[in-house]
């Protein structure tokens, strides 16, 4: 048997605010569903991180947890080690964020990234973005629009010769000015998409999977089809939140 | 009588929001409680610091477990007297407003309240007692929200002097809240959701959690970067059994399933404990609790029988999956993704569905199709629905438990039950 593709998802405790752990459970299964052995391995703050691993994964979270993870993977510098031997990453809002060169720290100051990324990331105006995002990816990756759900606050700038992850046409994205959502350098990936975006988007699983497996045989996604038509037709029509927002506050009892 | 003291003003505002409210219950509009206590804060807005005052309040709140633990609270003061509480669930400032205008002279009050409400509640009612449940993230459209939430809190109990708090030594959030008072009864619920809880609120570092040292059933935890750590519990729940630091065991005895309503007994117990009231015979009468709001509520449907189950974010999903009758007993889940569940449904993926393999799943509610994704990946045998009923039909059994979130909860029981509500699901409170 060959041995186990290793998928290290980093910080769920921290980078894990937004059910993006659920990448790593997508992966996963598409890669057992093809009967290729896979492990998932878990690194909590205070762990040393794995250079050995062939996917990453991070997630989005608050300002307090992002800026602890990031004094965590500089101090071993296990993921730029990883990546430099051909690992893949994905890294999602404050995930992307920290692997720019720059992005916002808790205290509202610039605070400096793990530099995986040409790209860096400023405090956008007014409120949050919030709400369906789709995006055309960049032609060189041969996969659909891509559709998730984005919520940040920041706005985040490509260097530039970056590449980014696509085009958007419903949503704000990296909101630089420009229409470009997300950053993709080599077999790293930056982006604002939840939802999470792999269960959303499986084209993408298996383009970074493959990227580390080969070519990947196809599997069922029928469920999948359905919800990416449900939500990319959600997404053009008009945001209902506006509608509501005069009730938006919390009107849940426990 | 307290109403008698009540200035002119603040009689007719309650007298006016109690006819309102009860117009609007005739009419088949709903409860009224908020309709009610909106006209009456329109004609005195003074009318919850007025009408609050002179009675013994309890406040219940958190992320989880509020309406229950108040039915409980409310159940266990009720041995001393008469008691007022918002029963119904509404805990926004009308809601609040309300309960207290129907109150009786002398009565013992329990309320619950909006974790960002709670703040302004404490300033304006002067509680007796403040039970502090959890908090964790609900809607993650507003995630921002829960780290907000404790900063008021213990700003707000730093100063509220004459107010005893209760609070849940096993969230550190909670904790870190707590500690500005000056009077806490520290609980110990064996909360297992700490998923909210990896970076201490006091100064971001890391927080690392282990077993307690000499007894291996609670679980420690310590910031390790600051003095923040769990503090030793004076009431805790172990199994069954609420227990004191004194020695004494009283079995908790509940209607309502599952650990997490043993934790809100707990929590209950405490607050009246802090009233005066004995941990014993408070435990003794929350037995009588049966359903809650429809949680927990069996309704037939064609001949169909469904167990109602409530669950709103990750962590209250954690618990309902545990309350889930075995298979091959097939299980109908709602989802709804509106603003007051919040608009992001990713959290499904922090949901261990895993533990529903075994038998067939019927998807359902407005974002159906994403659990279906999730279903898929858990490798659950599952289908899609469009409505509750269709749902119950496809799972194909005499029993059925449907467990839904917020708004899908609503509708189902509208759907299934006949029971009323407003419409959208998005006014509450």
């Amino acid at each position: 048997m060959a041995d186990a593709v290793s998928i290290a998802l980093l910080y769920p405790e921290l980078l894990g605010t937004y059910g993006d752990g659920g990448n790593a459970t997508v992966l996963a299964q598409r890669l057992r569903w093809r009967g290729t052995p896979v492990e998932v391995v878990d690194v909590t703050a205070g762990e040393p991180v794995p250079d050995s691993c062939q996917v990453y994964l991070m997630g989005g979270g608050e300002d307090g947890p992002q800026a602890l993870a990031v004094r965590e993977l500089k101090a071993g510098g296990a993921l730029n080690r990883a990546v430099d031997a051909g690992a893949a990453v994905l890294a999602v809002c404050a995930g992307y964020q920290i692997l720019g060169r720059e992005f916002l720290g808790p205290d509202g100051r610039p605070h400096e990234g793990l530099g995986l990324l040409d790209c860096s990331t400023t405090r956008g105006e007014g409120p949050r973005r919030v709400g369906e995002l789709v995006a055309t990816p960049d032609d060189s990756l041969g996969i659909p629009d891509l559709t998730g759900y984005e919520n940040h606050a920041g706005v985040t700038t490509l260097g530039a010769g970056a590449r980014p992850l696509g085009r958007v046409v419903v949503g704000r994205g990296n909101d630089s000015g420009n229409g470009t959502e997300g950053i993709v350098s080599g077999r790293v990936v930056g982006t604002y998409l939840h939802g999470p975006v792999l269960a959303r988007n499986p084209a993408l699983a298996d383009l970074i999977l493959s990227w580390v497996v080969g070519p990947l045989d196809l599997v069922d996604d029928e469920d999948v089809d359905v919800l990416r038509r449900e939500r990319m037709a959600a997404a053009r029509r008009p945001n209902p939140i506006a509608a509501t927002r005069r009730w938006g506050r919390r009107h849940i009892s426990g | 009588m307290a109403d008698m003291q009540l200035p002119v003003r603040t009689r007719v505002a309650a007298l006016a929001g109690r006819m309102v409210a009860e117009v609007s219950r005739r009419a088949g509009a709903g409860g009224g409680s908020v309709i009610g206590g909106r006209v009456t804060l329109a004609i005195d807005p003074r009318a919850l610091e007025l009408m609050a005052s002179g009675h013994q309040v309890a406040l219940v709140s958190g992320t989880n477990g509020k309406t229950t633990t108040t039915r409980l609270l409310a159940a266990a003061l009720a041995t001393r007297g008469p008691v007022s509480s918002n029963s119904a669930g509404a805990n926004l400032l009308p809601g609040l407003v309300s309960a207290l205008s129907w109150e009786k002279p002398g009565a013992m009050v329990a309320l619950e309240v909006d974790e960002g409400l709670l703040a302004t509640a404490i300033g304006t009612i002067h509680p007796a007692v403040v039970v502090l449940l959890n908090l964790s993230r609900d809607q993650l459209d507003r995630i921002g929200e829960v780290r907000l939430h404790a900063e008021g809190w213990r700003r707000t109990l730093e100063k509220a002097t004459g107010t005893s708090v209760a609070a849940n030594v096993d969230d550190p959030l909670v904790v870190w809240a707590a500690g500005a008072s000056q009077q806490v009864i520290w609980v110990g619920t064996g909360q297992r959701w700490r998923s909210d809880a990896a970076a201490c609120p006091n100064c971001g570092s890391r927080i690392r959690w282990s077993a307690a040292p000499g007894d291996g059933t609670a679980v420690h935890w310590a910031c390790t970067g600051c003095p923040l750590a769990r503090p030793e519990p004076a009431l805790w729940l172990d199994g069954d059994d609420l227990v004191c630091a004194d020695g004494r065991r009283f079995p908790i005895r509940l209607r309502l399933p599952g650990w997490c309503n043993r934790a809100n007994a707990t929590m209950a117990a405490a607050g009246v404990v802090a009233l005066g009231i004995d941990a014993g015979s408070a435990v003794g009468a929350m037995a009588d609790v049966g359903a809650v709001s429809g949680r927990y509520e069996v309704v037939s449907v064609d001949d169909v029988s469904v167990r109602l189950l409530l669950a709103k974010n990750p962590a209250g999903w954690a618990e309902t999956l545990d309350l889930i009758r075995p298979p091959p007993i097939p299980v109908v889940v709602g989802i709804n993704a509106r603003v007051a569940d919040g608009r992001d449904p990713s959290w499904l993926w922090d949901v261990p569905f895993e533990r529903l393999r075994g038998r067939l799943v019927v998807a359902t509610g407005d974002r159906g199709r994403d659990l279906a994704v999730r279903l898929r990946y858990a490798e659950v045998e599952h289908t899609f629905m469009p409505t509750y009923r269709e749902a119950v039909q496809a799972a194909g059994g005499a029993e059925v438990d449907l467990a839904a979130n917020y708004t899908s909860f609503q509708d189902a029981r509208t759907a299934l039950a006949g029971h009323r509500q407003r419409p959208a699901g998005v006014l509450r409170g």
